[in-house]
């Protein structure tokens, strides 16, 4: 679509069909997806400005970076891998068209789910670390930063297994083919989105 | 039809409104007069907007209504570009015409003159400091950690540019005549912000940082001084005033204030002295200072000695119990010169602070304390404190355990006027306003019977 | 392939409509009993806002006939007035409401793309409310923080309402978000990709554009007011020091430290301005619509406008520190912000030369909407130009916090959306209910609200010329607000009563037409968008009957030369054509 093109258009000009007989929907694919594009965008800017925040919440001089924990490397190899799963569940269902519990997609995708529930087990063992090692919400600003970014990437983490859950129950009881991969594209795309958030807030922390 | 007419009369009306409008800017004392200009400049745009644009709208409106009985059609017209793009251009003009001049007195507005001395202004709920600098023209470091009862305005000391500071802890503060000045602006709390209508400048207060304005006075007079940052439930009662005279004159003034080195160096208070001024007082406050309804007179143990202080201070310079109507209050004033200096003051107020004390007998038994609670709560606590203990910090007496029948009378007498309402009493006008938390009898009972469980 | 009406053929389509009373009407998932669950649930919020803004009225005009009006209660019913009327009456109206109702009908589609998430939208929607209205019960009542919830303030103990009702504040703007995301995640998926055949981008009615630029820059925007009501969430339950600074309470050092009161005044704007926006923009589009169709003319310089309405979308973003030249922020900032605040008015202006040049040579039917419209028009001409005072820095150093800023935001984000809400309500009154509502008592309506609301505000200016600070619960004692400031203050406290009460007429105008209006009819207006070429009306469950329409022509084909009709519906097939001789424009 080019959105110039048609906001050029001087629409008194024609009448009829001009494109045709069908319905003309702005983007090629699912309403599912187009709904979760925009969601992504929408969790971006709130993401945006929670690093702007940190990063005009830093120059106040009380600032004490929090020293990044190793295990969240361990945390972050945990959500590759899940994104991973996710992905090649894709790539599998597209090649044999379908998806079917417990085997090929359907078990990439599943271990794909638990994976992304070993991240959020690991996240929060994390914190508890922390705040034993003393680093409490309180201490410091970057502390809080800190448990405020992790915790709002894991609700939303959780938002997408909320999702998965429902389509793994899908799967287990049978239903069709097609709003199941439909799911499972849906559920690759946002653990992608989510990746990339991750290792954005992952850089932030490790490198101030 | 009716509309358009109407249209055409608000149009009218609107312009002939602000042109006999006496709702006007104040007169104008300091140099911002480019400010007054700008908003002189816009008005003449925006009116000519406004009369343009709703003249037109009403004349359409008039004269391409449907008419009963006229078939009539509209012209088809889906856009005019030329009209369009030249529109565009004209409203383009009338926004530059306007900005330039503004963002012009805006370069001014931040760059400070080099030759502009400052002074700070401190805003905490629901109250103003003020510190000049001293003989070395800079002012001391300061920090909400340095603030204490002796300290208010957390001033740094151990910084040695602090100690000659000139310090006010009184809502009045002085400026000289067309002599360019910037204002240091701090908070102790919340956001508050310092205006003076007259000067056509205002800033926020920011805790945690200092914000700044500046100005030259030019027109000598008194002005007050308000908060416009809501800064919560005495919002509408922080005000000051600030008085703006000739060289001499605020030098004179200046030299009046102490350093703040002067008032950290304060004699501790020789209770021993104020026992024997008390002999006095105790005749009709009692030995203990436990008050005696009889002959009116309150008890006095349990008051903060900073209290009892300004209070004594107010009897003598006939700010409290002058007014019209204060036969009670008329009556304390011979007494509180017995205790006429300053020492002795704090002598009686430090050996009043030392009384043992229980708390008053009840004497007010109708009324809810229930109810009372919540309009205390929300009201009255903010200053006095959840428990009634007063604080130093928002100049508050204690509540609890007074008397309740004085704090009857002395609410009354606020309601009245014939408290608090004197220029000089630097708190009374909070109450003055803050009483009409409690505009009925039974209200005010509610709250009393509240006070009296808090104890 | 021309569309056939169905309009005897109701029953026959295969939707599954849903039967009991229970999932027609309450666990509801047709957008237009969502719509209308929405404008009830707001509008019974926006009528305790009112209440609330008629005791501070009180207050201010005649203190003391209310005894228990106590300073706290006064900033609490501030705070709520202004935060239930910006986001729980007017976001909720124009997008829950107005936007439920019209996005599938204009857009010729069955319903929204995503039915149950719409269903749930509401009912977090009402949910917020509840928790917002919940704040009146808790001990210490709700927050008297100021709609704009500034910190420290919020939070400290100075303030009423800073232990329970603030946080209840906070939990409840959450819920509103995740609903308002919910429904604009439907809204904007529904218009980009469920359109009807040949409903091109331009093609679409302006309200739809509205609506769709409002959405888009609330999705954008409200996560920033999530973000300051999370973090200062923290700081009140956890004790984080995000915007918290080391400060006094009570002459004791609080426990924070570091935190930056700016910061929460940037998010809060990066959210707040945008949110003018999206409260103007679904109005700038209904409002054209009203226009256009009781003008009987085209709506003039169609594509002009969906570019002003994409521009000020834009612009939008860029300005929200307009509300902080006196913040403390780098007063540098201020040459930026004047520059971008001062721009977004050229394509604000553009848009009201358009709509009065849509009256010109229109051929104009002076009925309760287009009165609405015409009457919004003024009052936004006014609102705008006291806008370019506020915009331009230095002008809003002295205007800055004093009466003028309330009666310009009140002008332009009060009375020209109300007047907006108005004429769509009767506009498509007809359509919602199937029946007229009733022309007199419009009219009566009409004029108290008008008359009434320039009554109450333009005076209001005046105040804040002199210099009369917002947000006091009196003014006290000054040496230079003259006595006669208080025979103002007395007299908009009047205005504002008679306002308030004449509201009554409206309420007894819509329940009484409900049953006793003459029936309407499918389109009463000679209006040529899709919403009033439904094959029933009301329009039924899946709105179209067996098939959807598809449309043919722009949504504002009015008196086009040499045809009979002054209006061709866009769903009318004409002799396909382009850049027709007789029908070329500029």
């Amino acid at each position: 679509m080019s959105f110039y093109r048609d906001v050029t258009r001087k629409p008194w000009n024609t009448v009829g069909l001009p494109e045709g007989i069908d319905p003309r929907p702005a983007f090629n694919m699912p309403n599912e997806k187009v709904a979760l594009i925009i969601f992504a965008t929408c969790a971006s800017v709130l993401f945006s400005l929670l690093v702007v925040s940190y990063f005009i919440r830093m120059t106040v001089g009380d600032w004490v970076p929090l020293a990044t924990p190793t295990m969240l490397w361990v945390n972050t190899g945990v959500l590759v891998l899940s994104s991973l799963c996710f992905h090649f569940a894709v790539l599998q269902s597209r090649k044999t068209g379908s998806v079917r519990f417990g085997s090929g997609a359907g078990l990439l995708s599943l271990a794909g789910g638990l994976l992304a529930i070993g991240f959020i087990v690991g996240q929060y063992s994390v914190s508890a670390q922390l705040l034993a090692a003393g680093h409490g919400l309180r201490v410091n600003a970057a502390n809080a930063f800190f448990y405020l970014l992790t915790g709002i990437h894991v609700l939303h983490l959780l938002g997408g297994l909320w999702v998965w859950g429902k389509a793994q129950l899908r799967l287990a009881l049978g239903s069709d083919a097609k709003d199941a991969r439909l799911s499972l594209e849906l559920c690759a795309w946002y653990w992608h989105f989510l990746l990339v958030i991750w290792a954005g807030l992952f850089y932030l922390l490790i490198s101030t | 039809m009716a509309i358009a007419v109407v249209i055409v009369l608000l149009v009218v009306g609107s312009v002939v409104f602000h042109f006999v409008s006496p709702w006007w800017f104040t007169e104008i004392a300091s140099h911002w007069t480019s400010v007054d200009f700008t908003i002189n400049l816009t008005f003449w745009v925006t009116g000519f907007v406004f009369v343009a644009v709703n003249l037109f709208l009403a004349y359409s409106v008039f004269r391409y209504r449907q008419r009963k009985g006229e078939a009539s059609k509209a012209v088809y017209e889906p856009e005019n570009a030329r009209l369009e793009t030249g529109l565009t251009v004209l409203t383009t003009l009338g926004v530059a015409a306007m900005l330039a001049p503004g963002l012009f007195v805006w370069a001014q507005f931040v760059s400070v003159p080099e030759e502009a001395t400052e002074f700070e202004a401190f805003g905490s709920q629901w109250q103003w400091a003020f510190r000049y600098p001293g003989d070395d023209g800079q002012l001391g470091t300061a920090d909400i950690e340095h603030i204490t009862e002796t300290n208010p305005w957390g001033i740094n000391p151990d910084d040695p540019n602090g100690q000659d500071d000139r310090v006010v802890k009184k809502p009045y503060m002085m400026l000289p005549i067309d002599q360019p000045v910037k204002a240091l602006l701090r908070s102790r709390d919340v956001l508050h912000n310092y205006t003076v209508p007259q000067f056509r400048i205002k800033m926020d207060m920011v805790p945690g940082m200092v914000s700044y304005l500046w100005l030259t006075p030019t027109r000598t007079g008194v002005f007050d001084i308000l908060c416009e940052q809501y800064c919560g439930l005495g919002h509408h009662i922080m005000r000051a005033r600030v008085e703006v005279a000739p060289a001499d004159q605020y030098a004179a003034w200046l030299q009046a204030q102490p350093t703040f080195a002067e008032t950290q160096e304060q004699p501790d208070a020789d209770i021993a002295a104020g026992q024997q001024s008390f002999m006095v007082c105790a005749s009709c406050h009692g030995q203990q200072g436990e008050g005696n309804p009889q002959v009116n007179a309150p008890k006095l143990a349990g008051l903060q000695p900073w209290y009892i202080d300004r209070q004594l201070r107010y009897y003598q310079q006939g700010i409290r119990g002058a007014a019209e109507g204060d036969q009670l209050g008329a009556m304390m004033a011979p007494m509180a010169n017995t205790v006429a200096s300053p020492e002795a003051r704090a002598n009686v107020s430090a050996y009043i602070a030392t009384l043992p004390q229980s708390p008053a007998a009840t004497t007010i038994t109708e009324g809810d304390p229930a109810r009372g609670m919540r309009i205390y709560s929300a009201n009255c606590a903010s200053c006095h404190g959840d428990d009634g203990k007063g604080s130093w910090a928002t100049d508050a007496p204690a509540l609890a355990g007074m008397d309740d029948w004085y704090l009857a009378t002395q609410l009354q007498k606020y309601r009245d006027g014939v408290r608090g309402a004197h220029r000089d009493d630097d708190y009374g006008y909070q109450m003055t306003s803050m009483v009409k938390a409690m505009r009925t009898q039974e209200q005010q009972n509610d709250v009393l019977s509240y006070i009296n469980t808090l104890r | 392939m021309a569309y056939v009406p169905l309009a005897d053929q109701d029953d026959a389509h295969a939707l599954h409509d849903p039967q009991s009373f229970v999932t027609k009407y309450i666990w509801s998932q047709d957008h237009k009993v969502i719509a209308i669950q929405y404008g009830g649930v707001a509008i019974f919020v926006g009528l305790i806002a009112l209440g609330l803004s008629i005791l501070m009225r009180l207050q201010l005009g005649f203190p003391d006939t209310v005894s228990w009006i106590n300073p706290a209660f006064y900033y609490q019913a501030v705070t709520m007035h202004g935060m239930i009327m910006v986001i729980y009456l007017l976001t909720a109206l124009f997008l829950g409401g107005f936007g439920n109702y019209l996005i599938p009908l204009m857009c010729g589609t069955r319903d929204m793309v995503f039915p149950f998430l719409n269903m749930l939208s509401f009912w977090f929607y009402l949910v917020s409310v509840i928790i917002l209205l919940a704040s009146f019960f808790v001990p210490g009542g709700p927050t008297g923080a100021g709609w704009t919830l500034y910190a420290p303030q919020s939070i400290s103990h100075g303030t009423p309402g800073s232990e329970g009702g603030i946080l209840l504040m906070l939990i409840s703007l959450a819920v509103f978000i995740i609903a308002f995301t919910m429904g604009g995640l439907n809204y904007v998926t529904t218009i980009l990709q469920a359109r009807t055949r040949g409903l091109t981008l331009m093609r679409l009615p302006l309200s739809i554009w509205g609506i769709f630029t409002a959405t888009v820059l609330g999705l954008f925007a409200f996560p920033a007011l999530l973000v300051s009501a999370i973090m200062m969430g923290f700081d009140l339950v956890l004790g984080t020091s995000f915007f918290m600074p080391a400060m006094m309470e009570l002459g004791a050092q609080n426990d924070h430290e570091g935190g930056s009161p700016i910061l929460f005044q940037h998010l809060f704007w990066f959210f707040g301005h945008p949110e003018v926006y999206i409260v103007a923009l679904p109005a700038f589009g209904l409002v054209s619509d009203v226009i256009s169709t009781h003008a009987r003319k085209n709506i003039f310089g169609y594509r002009m406008m969906v570019w002003a309405i994409i521009a000020i979308g834009g612009l939008s973003f860029m300005v929200w520190a307009h509300h902080m030249y006196v913040s403390g922020m780098n007063p540098y900032f201020g040459f930026f912000f004047a520059t971008t605040t001062l721009v977004i008015a050229i394509p604000t202006a553009l848009k009201v030369y358009n709509w009065v040049l849509t009256l010109w040579q229109g051929n104009i039917r002076l009925n309760t909407p287009m009165l609405f419209a015409i009457g919004f028009i003024f009052t936004f001409v006014h609102g705008g130009l006291t806008g370019l005072f506020l915009g331009n820095v230095v002008i809003d150093v002295p205007l800055a916090d004093t009466y003028f800023v309330v009666a310009h935001f009140h002008m332009v984000m009060g009375v020209s959306p109300v007047l907006v809400l108005f004429a769509a309500l009767y506009h498509w009154y007809p359509k919602v209910t199937g029946r007229m509502f009733n022309e007199t008592i419009g009219k009566v309506h009409f004029w108290c609200t008008f008359l009434g609301t320039y009554a109450i505000y333009l005076p209001m200016h005046y105040l804040g010329f002199l210099g009369v600070p917002r947000r006091y619960y009196e003014m006290g004692n000054t040496d230079f607000i003259p006595e006669t400031a208080q025979v103002l203050n007395a007299n908009i406290t009047l205005a504002a009563i008679f306002v308030a009460t004449a509201q009554i007429l409206f309420f007894i105008n819509i329940f009484w037409s409900l049953k006793h209006g003459e029936k309407a009819g499918g389109n009463p207006w000679g209006a040529t968008t899709l919403e009033w070429q439904t094959p029933d009306t009301p329009p039924k469950h899946g709105n179209w009957g067996d098939e959807l329409p598809a449309v043919y022509r722009w949504a504002y084909d009015y008196s086009v030369p040499g045809m009979d009709k002054d209006f061709v519906p866009q769903n009318e097939p004409g002799e396909e054509y382009e850049k027709n001789a007789h029908h070329k424009g500029a």
